[in-house]
């Protein structure tokens, strides 16, 4: 037999726009639903995230299918309000043994999580093929709850939703407060009185409610990334709690846009995928991009005081260079420099030409000098040098070759400040290990002809 | 002087690893005697523990090397015994504690190989000499803190070395422990073999040491406990001068100037 | 009947292979990364017979493999590079693993011959009719079902590993630094397991799905290591454990006229309920009446 064809079938482009213009309303509704688990699962999922215990979200999944079928089965109905209070109520059975059984038995948390995880999806999954054998009403689209399926959800399902997860949105706004304490520091929590134990059930029962209702849209497998992966981006962009938690709700409200979006131009293919996807591809976006944190900034970074450590390094070796002529030649070429300090040719070609574009050095047919200020830098930083190198021997037991190269590395972040204590604690010395002097504050007037 | 006529047992050059951006260990230098009992001794979190665990290869150095009787350490493995802190095992293990001495002859033996006869020998007379043997079929999970060290120093003994590296040994053991593990010193020293153990208390370490390495991040002083057990070096290793020295190399890896800076 | 016996030869290989392969991810505390690793096993198989259109067993067991280490060593990385915790490390690459392996399977549905729910829970009971002929196609013998064979080679792969590499993994497992300082190879150990893990799980895979293979490598093992007192006798419990679920399953499942491997699964579950239940009565009891016996330290 053909396959059914529709006449002059809608493009994507098409649906798209459709979509957008909100003319569906169902569409709308499960739209906002699923804005709203993405945002209050990501949000509530932190704190889990925050506590270390990023899977719970997945075992808690898992537990609360038992729960859904069991519903089925006593009262045969599809009420969504049914199924809801059924899974909470497995799932809670669930947390309350991966609890109990690290706590009174050998077994350790993460064989809890697994125990727990696998025994009540199997209880689920051996109801659901029992119900599937059996002569009732109601019983198809059951196991849609494994991977969700935005297109099968009813309005009072989408309505359950959005109570639920305004509920926990609401909730965690009055607990902020608390919560933040207690993931942060619960023993000091305890010890202002804080009745820990009532707000970690509390919590409990938050994640375990916004698991459960959102297993229609993502499905019990995949509900663990939806808690987990926005908050772990969200870690990428900033270390407060309040930015996190808000950052990792906008995440899971984007992703739960785009996964919609698909469901509806490809009705057939199951929600959750998608959702995660989309997730997972904003948290490598993050680990890559992030300011600051992210991988590729990180390697800026590192490329930026790279250059600066070059270029200090050659102004230092000028300085140097200039002194052991007892302050007589000034230009000096760079085979002069490389006699110094070693630095591939074309490193060292580039950061001079750099330095003197920044007018602290001029270069001639004789060779580079420093200017004003390039000899007013060079001669802070050999001070710097010189220093230290007289702190660290005094304090411990180096060689001078380690002194050397030791201080080879700080004097390019001794701030002005820490130059001051330095000076305080050598009271004054003015030679280094070495025997070279250490150049004044004033030097460069002092020392007489510079050119 | 020691009758060196053969390299140290451990030669450390400088050495520096780090935890994150923590610089824990900065330019550690130096050289152990043979055929003495060695402590490593400073403040919390200076570093002790992360040394030994350098030296031996269970952290990855920054920069450094070590070096056992001349050679690397893949080289000397059967001359060396490691004993760790008690907190890294789970003692919720099905395992004997027989079985957890018999280990330690695993240096010597081949991948399939089982502990032989000669295994379970040597295995027995390190359980009797610290008076361990009757304990030799319990489970780890039933003994307690002192005698668990106690196994743990069984494994490092069946290990026949000439080198032994003990993270702790004294800490939290009750009097009979204790004593045993002095006897072993004792023992171990008359074999001309060398111990270095990581050291906590302070008012103990001259009685039980004949040498003092005091690290507070950096080497702060090494030598004979007559030499090098004075008043100044307290004061440089716990007396937190070396405040502003940390901050800045702890900056220095921050802002991975170590690395910026090496590449030139 | 015969058929009856193809399912639990096929089912016991599975749950006694599991079970071994489980006892080192209790005692490592790795339970999760094997969670993680039956699932994204989906997405090896997937994509090893889109890449080579092809449903050898070589084929599949390569796939399984590499996207069983790429895990392994994705979360790893994530966790040292990205400073990620590792449970969220794990979490986040086999949700993602998962998650496109179900996208392709739904895209290409005819082609890969597995459906969803039937990558989740298997199905046992079909396994008979899915044999392997040998010789040519009309006039060769039918040598059995191919999940059989398919779980039987990797069931000697993994004895053999572990009776040959006994002591190293003891070692390796009981104290990690410890064999670091004897001169062991602590990272290969660790992604030998790993491998171990995933060819298991892909061989399960037709007979009992991913969820349900979580459930035997977990579940049997964390029985038996509440009550056993060496490494040796930890592996043989926990096989004792796992051949009972399968038994003991098969007859539930017949009973109740639901799913074969969901039935295992619940019964292993039950019994650990009932081990941790016997071993807590024996605490209550003990505390009541001093044993006389206890020496003193």
């Amino acid at each position: 037999m053909e396959d059914f064809i529709l006449l002059n079938p809608p493009s994507t482009w098409d649906l798209l726009i459709e979509f957008w213009q909100f003319n569906d309303m169902n569409a709308l509704w499960v739209l906002m639903g699923s804005i709203l688990l993405g945002t209050s699962a990501s949000v509530i999922g932190s704190f889990a995230f925050l506590r270390r215990r990023s899977l719970i979200g997945d075992a808690l999944a898992h537990a609360a299918l038992p729960g859904v079928m069991m519903a089925f089965l006593l009262f045969q109905t599809r009420d969504p309000l049914i199924m809801f209070l059924g899974a909470v109520t497995s799932s809670f059975i669930g947390f309350f043994i991966i609890d109990w059984l690290p706590k009174n038995t050998k077994t350790k948390p993460d064989a809890a999580l697994a125990i727990t995880l696998s025994f009540f999806f199997a209880l689920g999954l051996m109801l659901l093929s029992f119900i599937q054998g059996m002569e009732v009403e109601n019983k198809s689209g059951l196991d849609k709850i494994l991977f969700g399926q935005a297109a099968a959800m009813t309005q009072e399902d989408i309505n359950l939703l959005m109570v639920v997860t305004v509920f926990i949105l609401i909730t965690v706004m009055l607990f902020f407060q608390k919560f933040r304490l207690i993931a942060f520091n619960s023993s000091y929590a305890q010890s202002l009185g804080i009745a820990v134990n009532r707000y970690e059930l509390l919590l409990a029962l938050l994640i375990v409610m916004s698991v459960v209702v959102g297993l229609q849209l993502v499905g019990v497998v995949l509900m663990a990334a939806v808690l987990l992966t926005p908050v772990a981006a969200a870690r990428f962009w900033s270390d407060k709690l309040t930015s996190i938690l808000i950052l990792a709700g906008i995440l899971g409200a984007i992703s739960a846009i785009i996964s919609t979006q698909i469901s509806y131009l490809a009705p057939a293919m199951p929600t959750g995928p998608w959702m995660v996807v989309s997730l997972a591809s904003l948290f490598f976006l993050s680990l890559l991009f992030a300011p600051n944190k992210g991988l590729i900034n990180r390697y800026l970074q590192q490329n930026q005081l790279r250059q600066k450590v070059a270029e200090e390094n050659i102004l230092r070796t000028l300085y140097k260079l200039w002194e052991r002529t007892e302050f007589q030649k000034n230009d000096f070429n760079m085979g002069d420099i490389q006699s110094l300090r070693t630095m591939p040719t074309h490193h060292l070609q580039s950061s001079l030409k750099k330095l003197c574009r920044r007018k602290l050095l001029t270069s001639s047919s004789r060779g580079f000098r420093l200017t004003d200020s390039g000899l007013e830098q060079a001669t802070l930083l050999t001070r710097r040098h010189r220093l230290w190198e007289n702190y660290l021997n005094e304090h411990l037991e180096l060689t001078p070759d380690q002194v050397h190269s030791q201080a080879e590395r700080i004097e390019h972040i001794l701030t002005a400040e820490q130059e001051k204590q330095l000076e305080e604690e050598l009271k004054n010395s003015q030679q280094d290990p070495h025997g070279n002097v250490i150049p004044g504050v004033n030097n460069a007037t002092q020392t007489g002809a510079k050119r | 002087m020691s009758n060196a006529t053969r390299p140290a047992p451990i030669k450390v050059q400088n050495l520096n690893m780090r935890y994150h951006h923590k610089p824990v260990l900065t330019d550690v230098s130096f050289e152990i005697p043979e055929g003495k009992t060695i402590a490593i001794v400073g403040p919390n979190g200076a570093g002790k523990s992360t040394l030994l665990k350098g030296i031996m290869g269970l952290e990855p150095l920054i920069e450094g090397e070590v070096s056992f009787f001349g050679e690397p350490l893949s080289q000397k493995r059967l001359s060396t015994a490691y004993v760790p802190q008690r907190e890294e095992i789970d003692w919720d293990f099905p395992i004997s504690v027989m079985d957890v001495v018999l280990m330690g002859r695993h240096g010597q033996l081949k991948l399939w190989q089982r502990p032989g006869k000669i295994d379970h020998e040597i295995a027995e007379q390190a359980l009797k000499d610290l008076q361990m043997w009757d304990f030799r079929d319990r489970q780890i999970s039933q003994l307690s803190g002192g005698q668990q060290q106690r196994v743990f120093l069984a494994r490092a003994l069946a290990q026949q070395a000439q080198l032994y590296l003990m993270d702790e040994p004294f800490a939290g053991v009750d009097v009979a422990t204790e004593k045993a593990i002095i006897e072993l010193f004792k023992n171990l020293k008359a074999q001309g073999k060398t111990i270095v153990c990581v050291h906590h208390d302070l008012n103990t370490v001259g009685e039980y040491f004949d040498w003092i390495i005091f690290i507070n991040a950096r080497l702060v002083a090494a030598g004979p406990v007559e030499e090098v057990l004075t008043k100044e070096n307290l004061q440089k290793a716990y007396g937190g001068r070396l405040s502003l020295l940390n901050d800045l190399t702890e900056e220095v890896y921050r802002t991975r100037l170590n690395q910026a800076h090496d590449s030139d | 009947m015969i058929n009856d016996i193809w399912i639990l030869a096929t089912a016991s290989l599975v749950a006694i292979s599991s079970a071994l392969v489980g006892v080192f991810l209790i005692l490592r505390r790795q339970a999760l990364m094997g969670d993680a690793i039956s699932h994204s096993v989906l997405l090896g198989i997937v994509v090893a017979f889109l890449a080579t259109e092809s449903r050898s067993l070589t084929v599949m067991l390569t796939g399984a493999v590499l996207i069983g280490l790429l895990t392994a060593w994705l979360s790893d990385t994530l966790h040292k590079v990205g400073k990620l915790q590792s449970d969220a490390s794990i979490g986040i690459v086999f949700t993602l693993f998962f998650a496109v392996g179900v996208i392709l399977v739904s895209l290409y549905a005819g082609q890969v011959d597995l459906d969803q729910e039937c990558v989740l829970y298997g199905e046992i009971a079909f396994v008979p009719f899915d044999t392997i002929v040998w010789g040519s196609d009309t006039d060769g013998t039918e040598i059995g079902p191919r999940a059989f064979w398919a779980i039987g080679i990797v069931f000697m792969i993994v004895l053999i590993s572990i009776v040959v590499g006994f002591e190293r993994l003891k070692t390796v497992t009981f104290h990690p630094s410890l064999a670091v300082s004897l001169g062991i190879n602590v990272v290969f150990w660790h992604y030998f397991l790993m491998t171990l893990v995933s060819m298991t799980t892909v061989a399960s895979f037709d007979a009992v799905g991913a969820i349900l293979v979580v459930a035997l490598l977990v579940i049997p093992a964390s029985g038996a290591y509440l009550v056993a007192s060496s490494l040796k006798s930890m592996l043989w419990i926990a096989a004792a454990y796992g051949q009972a679920s399968v038994l003991l399953g098969y007859a539930i499942s017949y009973w109740l006229d639901s799913s074969i491997s969901a039935a295992i699964a619940v019964t292993a579950g039950l019994l650990l309920f009932i081990t941790v239940l016997v071993l807590e009565i024996q605490k209550k009891r003990r505390i009541q009446q001093p044993n006389i016996e206890f020496e003193t330290r």
